[in-house]
């Protein structure tokens, strides 16, 4: 469904008058995989580590610097104006605030219907279509008619997916699509997408920083540091046994959910993640890794794939390539 | 406004919980381990024809180097708590009856010349986005020393107990560091630096109001593991403000779950997450994502929490709990000692085989 082939995205710090070493930030660096169709992967990092700028680039809202991105066949480097439109069309987006992204001063049904008449959706056909994805998230038909700030948070989030719903897409982006919403909420939003999903057969690429929401909901994780993919394979085998020492770490500091386990062992990082401008040579983990060997500073790591679907990119991985999936619970 | 807040009415709903003192010192040992102790606190905000209700008889007791986490969700009344307790709320629009005792004095009572002098040197508080707490035109260090220099007037031993309060909370580089402004850092330093201020005055209850929401999971478990360190050497009370269960479990030592602006179930943590009794809290845990979808949906809570200006029925839950019964609707329920210091509201809980207190 979506294929990324060494996509690269790197943006320039302003060089001054007198100085031309206007230095790269590489925000999104080399970074392959693929997302099957009717599959959920997951995408965690810290701030900084290009999740939003990578979900720009499939979505088309920034040029790449390099690298192919494949979408249902179409490749966005090459596709012409009416591949572009297939892809808005095919390609949803639900972003993290749902109160930033729906027009005040609009009714709910002009947001949802904005989109199908962009795309020459006749008004009334549109009209029938607001209705029925409002359904799909299990709204009333009655809020059609409110404006946003006459809803709540959740409420919110359903029209904002009611809204990515309107022109049936296959692919859907969604970025941080219940950090902004409580506990409650949350779990409601969850079980939604994944009914959809479910009913519809979408695919979905999920980014967050809920280590706990992105287990449950994903099929794959993929793993990214500064720019970088690190670690990308089936979620339970990330979640229970990581192979890259910044996903265990990162693993290990998921919030628990029961005190029992307060006691447990666990590596936290220290520092924060280095800046994307300065770049060595080597592993961009090395700074922050218990592992860390000269080689690490000089070289890349190259791709490791470990057969069961999984591949991490670190000279040092925790897991031995031919050993079992472990048993032990890290993050419950 | 004074008499807004100088005549706390002692009596209406106080024999609900006149009891809990019994209850909670013989579980602590002595009564002097009481460090803050809110009593039946309502606050009610002014609106043009009367007052809303904001937070509801509210009793919660912090006892000294414990983490008390009060938990909810937005709306709940958990901030509006806290800001009472060091009065931060608007004294003209806001009513606040009932007790909130530090060391046994009853803070509602102070004029602002005293309840300036809890702040900060008693009572410290960080909040969630750091940045709104730093001034931006002054280097971190000199804001650290600001706050040394009210109790001491030494600058130089000022600008080396900042560079020492900086290493206790681990911020690389002290030195360095100190000469930096706020924008400089990143948000986990800033918060250090917040959490290095509170400490420069050593205070005895640090409340934290969703210190950690604004930053990264690793680096939120680099804040947690300061917060725990400084209970266990400096032995600071912490009154930690969150929604988020993952902290409680981790650091707690005891939680309040709020809702609606009642403090619905408290007790131990270890207690509370073996064996929630009330509804809200054991749909809130069931709610909460674990392991993965193969294993089923979540639970869900219908509906969602009813903002300040609704109706809301005799026990806040009820239009939402799947156990409520017409009696849920018609009376609010007691709050109830099931030992051991967990307290819970709820009529459901209590028909099991229950002591009651005072009921």
């Amino acid at each position: 469904m979506l294929e990324l082939r060494g996509l690269c995205k790197y943006f320039h710090t302003p060089g001054g008058m007198f100085s031309s070493d206007r230095k790269p930030i590489r925000a999104v660096d080399g970074v392959s995989f693929k997302v099957h169709r009717g599959e959920i992967v997951g995408l965690v990092g810290e701030s900084g580590s290009g999740k939003t700028t990578l979900a720009r680039v499939v979505l088309g809202l920034t040029e790449m610097t390099a690298g192919d991105v494949i979408i249902d066949g179409i490749d966005l480097g090459k596709a012409t104006r009416q591949d572009m439109k297939k892809l808005h069309s095919e390609v949803a987006v639900v972003f993290q605030d749902p109160a930033s992204n729906l027009n005040p001063r609009q009714t709910v049904e002009s947001s949802i219907m904005r989109p199908m008449i962009l795309h020459k959706v006749p008004k009334e056909e549109a009209r029938k279509r607001a209705g029925e994805v409002m359904d799909m998230v299990k709204m009333d038909r009655q809020y059609l008619e409110s404006y946003p700030h006459q809803l709540s948070g959740g409420q919110l989030q359903r029209i904002s997916i009611a809204r990515a719903l309107a022109l049936q897409p296959k692919l859907m982006i969604l970025d941080e699509p219940t950090s902004a919403l409580d506990v409650s909420v949350q779990a409601q939003i969850l079980n939604l997408l994944l009914d959809l999903q479910d009913s519809l057969h979408l695919t979905y690429l999920v980014i967050t920083h809920d280590l706990n929401v992105i287990r449950y909901i994903s099929d794959r994780i993929a793993v990214m540091y500064l720019g970088k993919l690190v670690e990308f394979g089936p979620a339970e085998e990330i979640a229970v046994n990581p192979a890259h020492p910044y996903t265990k770490s990162l693993m290990d500091s998921a919030p628990i959910l029961d005190p029992e386990l307060r006691g447990r062992e666990k590596k936290l990082l220290t520092g924060d993640p280095g800046s994307l401008v300065k770049i060595g040579k080597g592993c961009r983990f090395c700074d922050r890794c218990d592992f860390c060997e000269d080689h690490c500073r000089k070289e890349e790591p190259k791709e490791t794939d470990f057969g069961d679907g999984r591949i991490v990119f670190c000279h040092h991985p925790l897991i031995d390539v031919s050993a079992p999936a472990g048993t032990k619970d890290v993050a419950v | 406004m004074q008499e807004l807040k100088s005549k706390p009415e002692s009596k209406p709903a106080a024999s609900e919980y006149a009891t809990e003192p019994e209850g909670e010192a013989s579980a602590a040992g002595t009564k002097n381990d009481e460090l803050l102790k809110l009593e039946n606190l309502s606050i009610n905000y002014k609106v043009h024809d009367g007052y809303l209700s904001a937070v509801n008889h509210v009793n919660m007791t912090i006892r000294k180097g414990e983490i008390f986490a009060v938990v909810g969700e937005s709306g709940c009344g958990k901030s509006t708590v806290a800001h009472s307790i060091l009065r931060l709320l608007p004294d003209k629009d806001t009513k606040i009856t009932g007790k909130i005792l530090f060391k046994g004095q009853d803070l509602s009572t102070f004029n602002e010349k005293q309840i300036e002098k809890v702040r900060g040197r008693q009572i410290g508080m960080i909040f969630q986005n750091p940045l709104d707490s730093l001034n931006p035109v002054y280097r971190v260090g000199t804001q650290v020393e600001e706050a040394i220099l009210l109790d001491n007037p030494d600058k130089a031993a000022a600008k080396k107990k900042t560079v020492s309060l900086f290493r206790d909370v681990r911020l690389p580089d002290a030195e360095l560091r100190a000469e930096s402004y706020p924008h400089e850092l990143s948000g986990g330093m800033r918060q250090r630096v917040m959490i290095a201020m509170m400490l420069s005055r050593t205070p005895e209850l640090l409340i934290a109001d969703e210190p950690t929401t604004a930053l990264d999971v690793t680096i939120e478990a680099q804040i947690l593991d300061i917060l725990k360190r400084l209970k266990n050497t400096y032995g600071t009370s912490i009154m930690l403000i969150t929604h988020n269960f993952g902290l409680v479990a981790e650091i707690a030592d005891r939680i309040g779950v709020m809702y609606a602006g009642e403090m619905v179930e408290t007790g131990d943590v270890f207690e509370i997450f073996r064996n929630p009794r009330h509804p809200y809290t054991k749909l809130l845990m069931q709610a909460l994502p674990r392991r993965s979808k193969k294993e089923g949906r979540l639970k869900t809570i219908d509906g969602m929490v009813p903002r300040i200006t609704d109706d809301k029925p005799c026990c806040r839950f009820a239009n939402r709990c799947p156990s409520a019964s017409e009696r849920c609707f018609k009376e609010s329920p007691a709050a109830v000692d099931f030992g051991n210091g967990h307290i819970c509201r709820c009529f459901e809980a209590e028909g099991a085989e229950s002591v009651k207190v005072n009921g």
